[in-house]
């Protein structure tokens, strides 16, 4: 009797684990990656005759609770109608009870892998701050992310910025929870890594620590998220995430292989934003977005006390031009005056 | 900042340094004040000359082009009231003109957005 092969069984794994689209509007095409309770695939629209991406729960007879919660990420979505966040288009159910939803599908590269080719430590920071104003829209309907990180973020083709994975979210305000979130108080989404590849990258994944524990990122999660106080999260939580998400984006290698040095400005911006202390951090991610817009400006920031050296350094970058063309007119004058002297 | 504020400050400031370099000439030095503010309001008509033209045409060689014309005029028309230093006051006065002619089209802002409405 012939066995069979890894790779065949592995095949067979995979098609059984595909779900079964029919009486949907859609048409299964592949498996693009592992969210936060479920698995994202492209699939075909059959209507509209468009590409979407769909989330499905990755396990069929899954209790209500979890499919509740991809339920309640759709509607978090729906909720968030901004250019920076990914558009919910559908929910339905599977004919083997799976709770689904569909959403654009982004064609784009994840931030981490982006970033490598931003060369300029000013299209970094600018990118970043399409980062903070998604942020601030979910903040403002009173939604934290709480999972924010590099490979939840995606470019497009055109520089396009969405903020993707609203699987963690919790909805911060009760009056802006609909009544089914209301019977959610945690707002928490738990879920296990099926796979030892959907785990293996522990910078990567999020952290499940039990029941009724916040999850999320080492290294991009709060002190307060990681040790699991739910009720102590509030916005200055994902502001922690950002200034990580900050320090990743700027410290990164650029394509010639160099990586940005980082100064004593930007510096101070990440170091605030991630103070250990939630009080030290800053209040809003406008108020974030807004040093990080003083800094390409060219102006002080808010967060770092400036040496009268930091200062003139600052203005002769900020008028960097002007200077030159003044200092090239005078030497030019000096030259005029020796000739017309002779 | 926009191409005309641009102009008017960096017209006047190099101006102003045009004018002041008349004090390595003795023969003028004692008009050095009259000279001075002469000449900043020379660099400053030049550069929002070379603002409002910067706004109208998009072009380094053109905006430069009439920069240069602008100081050239400007110095000419100083010059001739002066009855002579022709070069001594064309010359700076051109390159002026130049200069702010230049900056004007590679900087500022060409004009005022219009907020987007809801």
């Amino acid at each position: 009797m012939k066995s069979l092969s890894d790779k065949a069984i592995e095949r067979l794994r995979a098609g059984a684990d595909e779900p079964d689209l029919a009486g949907t509007r859609y048409h299964l095409l592949e498996r693009v990656a592992r969210g936060g309770m479920g698995v994202v695939y492209s699939a075909e629209d059959e209507k509209l005759e468009r590409r979407v991406a769909l989330k499905v729960l990755d396990v069929p007879g899954t209790d209500n609770d979890l499919a509740n919660r991809l339920m309640r990420e759709a509607r978090v979505l729906a909720r968030l109608e901004h250019p920076g966040i990914v558009p919910v288009h559908d929910v339905g159910t599977l004919a083997d009870g799976r709770v689904f939803y569909t959403m654009k599908f982004v064609e784009g590269q994840r931030l981490d892998n982006f970033i490598e080719a931003v060369e300029s430590v000013q299209d970094r920071l600018r990118l970043f701050l399409r980062i903070c104003e998604a942020v601030a829209f979910a903040h403002a309907r009173g939604v934290l992310h709480r999972d924010l990180k590099p490979a939840n973020i995606m470019v497009g083709p055109f520089g396009e910025v969405l903020v993707m994975d609203w699987g963690l979210a919790k909805i911060l305000h009760a009056e802006a929870a609909s009544a089914d979130c209301a019977s959610d108080p945690q707002a928490t989404i738990l879920e296990k890594p099926k796979r030892q590849d959907d785990a293996s990258d522990s910078t990567k994944s999020s952290v499940i620590t039990g029941h009724g524990t916040v999850m999320g990122t080492p290294g991009y999660m709060s002190p307060e998220q990681a040790r699991g106080e739910i009720g102590a999260l509030d916005t200055r939580s994902d502001i922690f995430s950002l200034g990580a998400l900050l320090r990743f984006i700027l410290t990164q290698k650029a394509p010639s292989g160099i990586a940005p040095r980082l100064d004593r400005s930007l510096e101070a911006i990440c170091a605030k934003a991630t103070a250990e202390q939630r009080d030290s951090r800053y209040a809003t991610v406008q108020d974030l977005g807004q040093d990080v817009s003083r800094y390409l400006d060219g102006l002080a920031v808010g967060a770092h006390r400036e040496s009268i050296f930091e200062k003139t350094a600052r203005f002769y970058r900020r008028y960097r031009f002007f200077i030159l063309l003044i200092l090239a007119y005078l030497a030019m004058r000096v030259i005029l005056l020796l000739v017309l002297k002779r | 900042m926009n191409k005309i504020l641009i102009g008017l400050l960096l017209g006047a400031l190099l101006g102003a340094i045009d004018g002041g370099t008349a004090w390595f000439t003795p023969a003028v030095r004692a008009q050095i004040v009259g000279i001075i503010i002469g000449s900043t309001v020379k660099g400053l008509i030049a550069g929002v000359a070379a603002g409002i033209f910067a706004r109208k045409v998009n072009s380094v060689p053109l905006g430069i082009l009439f920069g240069l014309a602008v100081g050239a005029l400007l110095a000419f028309l100083v010059a001739y009231m002066q009855h002579g230093y022709y070069l001594e006051i064309m010359l700076p006065g051109s390159i002026v003109g130049m200069i702010v002619g230049f900056a004007t089209q590679r900087y500022g802002a060409s004009a005022a957005t219009t907020p987007a409405t809801r």
